[in-house]
């Protein structure tokens, strides 16, 4: 083998030792001078999408949005909201490749707010407001007919079955952790879990890795049975919009005159969205009295909660910084030291190739750690408050002597609408 | 607390809580901007010079088919008939297929004049495993380098690539600025 090295790489090496610098600081092989009148070529560079089309996407969201209310509260029209939904599945979904969403939007904003490196763009800012804003009017409806997520599903409920309150209650708290563990993730710069773990950007690229696949058809055959499977248990957007939507101005109604309480439209909502009267029970003195201790209880526990879900989140700080490359890379290296010497560990071999001491790199470990310890502090501390709150909501009876959506939960998509034997006629004149 | 018919209690507070929810969304929204200079769209790129040609690309990519691909600068090339990235150490100057470095062939190798050669990516053959630039920067002159190809990739939120290359090489770049090709052999000193 030895034999075998040609001559000019001797000669290379013999120069790389005379210059005595290993890195690109010379040319080893000067460019020739050619005498036959031979162009060189330069590399094509393909331009990314225009800003213009960028743009465009959120033109069509915003006409999405506005269209999507209109018809929800206005035109009332669930066959509109659908041909809508479908619209965004091919666009937002198809044609877009799933990506700019608004869900997971949320982690560039969180990185713009705690990493001064990171510039968020107008446009990922505008995915993140628009359907808040737009919640905070008319509802969900983005969830109706702009979501590509919602959509995909949405098409695919086949026998919604219902299942017990508390189960459902249970499953909905999922996504405040998630929220809460995706916004300390992005803002310390770990990882976009919301992107990476998004189980259907596979099946709208047509192609991925296989978790990616695995996991939107899984929730795809899931969803036939408990209808929208990952708006329900996982959307962290989610969260945010039900906040929002709560205390909409204008939310979709399930009659446009006096509900006559025939039922038809609970068994038609397939998310168990739409509540039924509330009886008078909650007005007898023992059943109030009983209710205002446990109110009193439950507000009493909103502060312990949030501090020991604080203690707790801080607690297991060491844990989530792992997810930090650096962090478990500094790890790795003072725990098995001897896989400095491993060729086939890529990870520990680049750091040491790229000449970064390894005090460096356990300073800026330490340093996210520390963040970790804070976030810790903050996401524990929100999901003890929001359980609190939860809990709370629980025992609050407000008076509904009608069929009515709840407007945290509902996703506006206008089922209900179709089935309300009131408006059949009134839709005949 | 108004007495209004139609303006009760509850229209109070949901009024009272819509407001401070819009504002909280707002001025996040807000914050997050001015925390941005240009608000500028970003994409992601590889810096050839913290590149360790550790071969992630070719297979970390969301995309069955790498949106990584091999790009030459032409700029830095030497036009060596011994091309390290071309040939296997050590193999014969000929270009059979077990000669070759590259494992789809995708590297064209074309006779310009004696003893000069010119090298030719086929972009459609390349997965960006990077064999060629390993060989390229180690026997020669580094003129082969990885980069994303933005006709391709689909500039995810997360590249997660970037999320697995170990020597931090992929991070976003302004828009406007797509590319990092070594032009001139001076500028890795400047970078």
């Amino acid at each position: 083998m030895i034999k075998k090295i040609p001559t000019r790489i001797f000669v290379f090496f013999l120069f790389l030792v005379m210059v005595g610098n290993f890195m690109q600081a010379q040319q080893r092989f000067p460019k020739p001078e050619f005498e036959t009148g031979y162009v060189q070529p330069s590399p094509t560079t393909p331009e990314p999408r225009s800003i213009a089309l960028e743009y465009f996407d959120v033109a069509v969201l915003l006409a999405v949005l506005s269209l999507a209310s209109w018809l929800a509260i206005r035109k009332r029209s669930r066959r509109g909201l659908l041909w809508i939904s479908i619209f965004s599945l091919v666009y937002f979904g198809f044609y877009r490749d799933g990506c700019i969403c608004s869900i997971g939007a949320i982690q560039n904003v969180a990185l713009s707010i705690f990493d001064p490196t990171y510039a968020i763009s107008i446009t990922a800012l505008l995915f993140f407001l628009l359907p808040l804003l737009f919640a905070l009017f008319f509802g969900r409806t983005f969830c109706a007919a702009a979501c590509p997520l919602g959509a995909i599903q949405d098409l695919l409920v086949i026998h919604p079955i219902s299942l017990p309150s508390w189960i459902r209650k249970t499953l909905g708290f999922i996504p405040v952790i998630y929220l809460g563990l995706a916004v300390l993730l992005a803002a310390t710069g770990s990882d976009f879990i919301i992107c990476r773990y998004d189980p259907f950007v596979g099946i709208f690229r047509m192609d991925g890795p296989f978790l990616m696949i695995f996991l939107g058809i899984t929730f795809l055959l899931l969803g036939m049975f408990y209808a929208r499977p990952y708006c329900r248990v996982f959307c962290p957007y989610g969260v945010l919009l039900s906040w929002m939507s709560k205390f909409s101005k204008w939310h979709m109604t399930i009659t446009p005159s006096a509900c006559i309480k025939c039922k038809l439209c609970k068994d038609s909502c397939p998310f168990d969205t739409i509540e039924k009267p509330v009886e008078q029970e909650y007005r007898i003195p023992e059943v109030s009295r009983k209710n205002l201790r446990r109110f009193i209880l439950y507000i009493g526990l909103i502060p312990l909660l949030t501090l020991l879900g604080g203690w707790i989140g801080s607690r297991s700080h060491i844990y989530l910084s792992r997810v930090h490359p650096d962090v478990y890379l500094a790890e790795l290296i003072i725990t098995n030291p001897e896989l400095k010497e491993d060729e086939a560990n890529l990870d520990i071999q680049a750091f040491l190739e790229a000449g970064k001491s390894f005090e460096q790199l356990v300073e800026e470990a330490v340093v996210i750690r520390s963040k970790f310890k804070k976030g810790g502090w903050a996401l524990g501390g929100f999901i003890g408050l929001v359980l609190g709150i939860t809990l709370m909501n629980q025992v609050v009876f407000r008076r509904r002597e009608d069929y009515e959506p709840h407007k945290g939960d509902c996703f506006s998509c206008g089922r209900c609408m179709d089935y309300c034997p009131v408006e059949r006629p009134l839709r005949g004149k | 607390m108004k007495k209004d018919k139609g303006y009760n209690r509850r229209d109070f507070i949901n009024n009272g809580v819509r407001i401070t929810l819009g504002l909280t969304v707002v001025g996040t929204g807000a914050f997050a901007l001015t925390q941005s200079t240009t608000g500028k769209d970003y994409v992601w790129q590889i810096d050839p010079f913290k590149c360790t040609q550790c071969g992630r690309c070719a297979t970390e990519c969301v995309k069955a088919t790498s949106a990584v691909k091999c790009v030459h600068a032409y700029d830095l090339c030497g036009y060596c008939d011994l091309c390290g990235g071309y040939f296997k150490p050590g193999a014969k100057l000929e270009t059979g297929a077990e000669n070759q470095l590259c494992p789809t062939a995708a590297i064209q190798r074309k006779f310009i004049e004696e003893p000069y050669f010119e090298y030719i990516i086929d972009e459609e053959l390349c997965i960006g495993c990077a064999k060629c630039v390993k060989g390229c920067s180690a026997f020669g002159n580094g003129s082969f380098q990885l980069q994303i190809r933005h006709d391709l990739c689909l500039n995810c939120n997360q590249c997660s690539i970037a999320s697995t290359c170990p020597s931090d090489a992929i991070s976003r770049v302004p828009a406007d600025k797509p590319y990092i090709i070594k032009g001139d052999f001076t500028s890795g000193e400047e970078g």
